[in-house]
């Protein structure tokens, strides 16, 4: 239907020529900052824009080793993971009975969950503070691992219930004829046909965690327990003048999501704003 | 046949037979969310020492947050929250708008544009703050080195360093890293509308700008409240970024202080009464940021508009 009129065809030119500027102004300063992991820092101030003279990973190897972020990653890996299997667990144990029951006291519950989806809990970190240094947990990764946990509750209870509701009700009545218990009807029948909500919410969880700055900095000192965010900024404070360490520390910050990203994309994107089109 | 379970469960309603299953997590949310928010408001009524809890106050902290020392840097850093939630607004969703309604027509390439323009916002805020403090410095960085080889000199700023351009920077590096998130919220609400509408307007020779603005537009409303009412939430709780780019005063001389970073030199730094303020302050914002979201979403849901 399309009629290739010289106007059209200039409206068409116009609108990739715009979407390739922004594009480039997206990609080009993280095409930057990998670029510049791979020179000296001589060689990053005299010709920022040049290819580097040879591609070495030194920078790398003195980053991850000397600069620590062996450990940062390790903790970063440990606490994301860790906070994921307890928030998916936890979070579909409340959700099972709250998505496919209606009893006396469902509506308490789920207004008290759904209430966290609302509660900026950051405002309570004074609080929250002075609760993981009496619980003892201030400055070891169990206090990032039970906030983020406890944080991520009120979304996944929400979603997971939801979906479970959808399940139609003939699934379990077998196995509840076979004398199956309410907690292997969850685990075995209920569990594995959620999946595709699991995915989302685990999407939805784990990036945040993994980015988040935040908690680390109030709740974590030492440098054996730091995750990749707050390792990055004692880094920068630490090496300040050397251009080419910062540069590659950041690419080892980035790396893992991006990686990920190349290959999930479409579940990151619908996982990420599944939050706001709820 | 009976469905019904036996024995001592049927006694039990589902609330108390189901206690293993949401106990655990009642337990957690309760303990980690919702107690140190009440806590927060407690902590606010009372007078502290250092760690020590002294005598119930009432109101008496918040009366002294509108008072100095605290009035003008209360004030400077809420209008800084307002300035960002504006050049947001402005700058970041505007583009995010537009790009969505060109990608919702484009026929190659919608998919990749959209993957390209959200990657940025997968990176940590702490990268993105150093990232940009690299780019934007005012001797090595990229950006002037790159304005003075096309012989723009003049446009070379210390970007960073200077009241003018600071604040106005980090929001365009804010926008950077956000705006594909708007961007793929109106797009989600452009597919949604028929497609019967943009061809019967067509068919009456209404050109884009028509199509936009009289079709579309309209019915984008849920996603630009939702937008909106996120953009507002995010600026007020902005936090990261700041303290990465420019400190946790606000360098240059406040000029970039927001009320997060006055929150949390209120309450993690030295003075006496951090505890008490700290939390006056957040229960504040609180207050703030829910009213007012609160009463935009009352106003904005009257009158949405369908054409069915």
């Amino acid at each position: 239907m399309t009629k290739r009129t010289p106007l059209a065809v200039t409206k068409t030119v116009l609108i990739y020529t715009i979407l390739v500027a922004y594009g480039l102004t997206v990609v080009y300063p993280v095409f930057l900052m990998v670029l510049s992991s791979f020179k000296s820092t001589r060689e990053i101030f005299a010709s920022p824009f040049a290819l580097p003279q040879s591609w070495s990973f030194q920078n790398y190897v003195e980053a991850w080793g000397k600069g620590n972020f062996s450990t940062y990653f390790g903790n970063s890996v440990f606490v994301t993971a860790t906070a994921l299997v307890l928030v998916l667990i936890l979070g579909s144990l409340a959700a099972y009975p709250l998505g496919r029951y209606a009893f006396k006291g469902k509506q308490f519950l789920m207004i008290y969950f759904l209430a966290g989806l609302m509660l900026p809990i950051r405002l309570g970190i004074l609080p929250l503070f002075f609760l993981m240094k009496n619980l003892h947990l201030l400055n070891t990764p169990w206090s990032l691992i039970l906030i983020y946990t406890s944080s991520g509750l009120p979304f996944t209870i929400f979603v997971l219930a939801n979906f479970f509701e959808t399940l139609p009700k003939e699934l379990e009545e077998a196995a509840r004829l076979d004398g199956a218990s309410e907690f292997r009807i969850y685990w075995q029948v209920m569990l594995p046909l959620i999946r595709p909500a699991l995915a989302t919410v685990a999407i939805f969880n784990f990036i945040p965690w993994w980015n988040d700055f935040f908690f680390p900095l109030i709740f974590i000192r030492a440098e054996k327990y730091k995750t990749l965010p707050l390792g990055l900024f004692s880094f920068f404070g630490e090496h300040q003048n050397n251009w080419a360490l910062l540069f590659s520390g950041l690419t080892i910050t980035a790396l893992p999501l991006l990686i990920l990203y190349l290959f999930a994309s479409k579940q990151i994107i619908k996982g990420l704003t599944s939050g706001a089109l709820k | 046949m009976s469905l019904k379970p036996t024995g001592r469960a049927r006694r039990l309603s589902p609330f108390w037979r189901f206690l293993p299953f949401w106990l655990p997590a009642f337990i957690l949310y309760s303990l980690f969310i919702v107690w140190p928010l009440l806590n927060a408001v407690s902590y606010s009524l009372f007078e502290w020492q250092g760690l020590k809890r002294g005598a119930f106050t009432g109101l008496s902290n918040f009366a002294r947050l509108f008072q100095e020392p605290w009035r003008s840097d209360l004030w400077t850093a809420f209008w800084h929250n307002i300035l960002f939630f504006i050049g947001t607004m402005l700058v970041q969703n505007t583009i995010a708008l537009f790009f969505a309604v060109i990608l919702n027509n484009l026929k190659r390439g919608s998919r990749f544009f959209q993957n390209l323009f959200f990657m940025p916002h997968l990176l940590a805020t702490v990268l993105v703050g150093f990232l940009w403090n690299l780019i934007l410095n005012p001797l090595f960085g990229p950006l002037n080195k790159a304005l003075r080889a096309i012989g723009l000199d003049a446009l070379a700023q210390p970007w960073l360093g200077q009241p003018e351009t600071a604040l106005p920077s980090i929001i365009a590096v804010n926008a950077w890293a956000w705006l594909g998130f708007p961007m793929m919220l109106f797009l989600a609400n452009l597919g949604s509308i028929p497609a019967s509408y943009l061809e019967a307007a067509r068919l009456d020779n209404a050109n884009d700008w028509q199509i936009f603005r009289f079709i579309q537009l309209p019915l984008l409303r849920p996603s630009l409240i939702i937008v909106t009412v996120m953009t507002f939430i995010g600026n007020f709780n902005a936090f990261e970024l700041i303290f990465v780019m420019a400190g946790s005063n606000g360098s240059p001389g406040g000029a970039t202080d927001v009320l997060g970073t006055l929150f949390y030199r209120t309450a993690f730094g030295t003075g006496q009464d951090a505890i008490s303020m700290g939390s006056s302050l957040a229960v504040m914002m609180f207050g703030f940021i829910a009213l007012t979201s609160f009463v935009f979403l009352r106003i904005a849901r009257r009158g949405e508009v369908t054409y069915d």
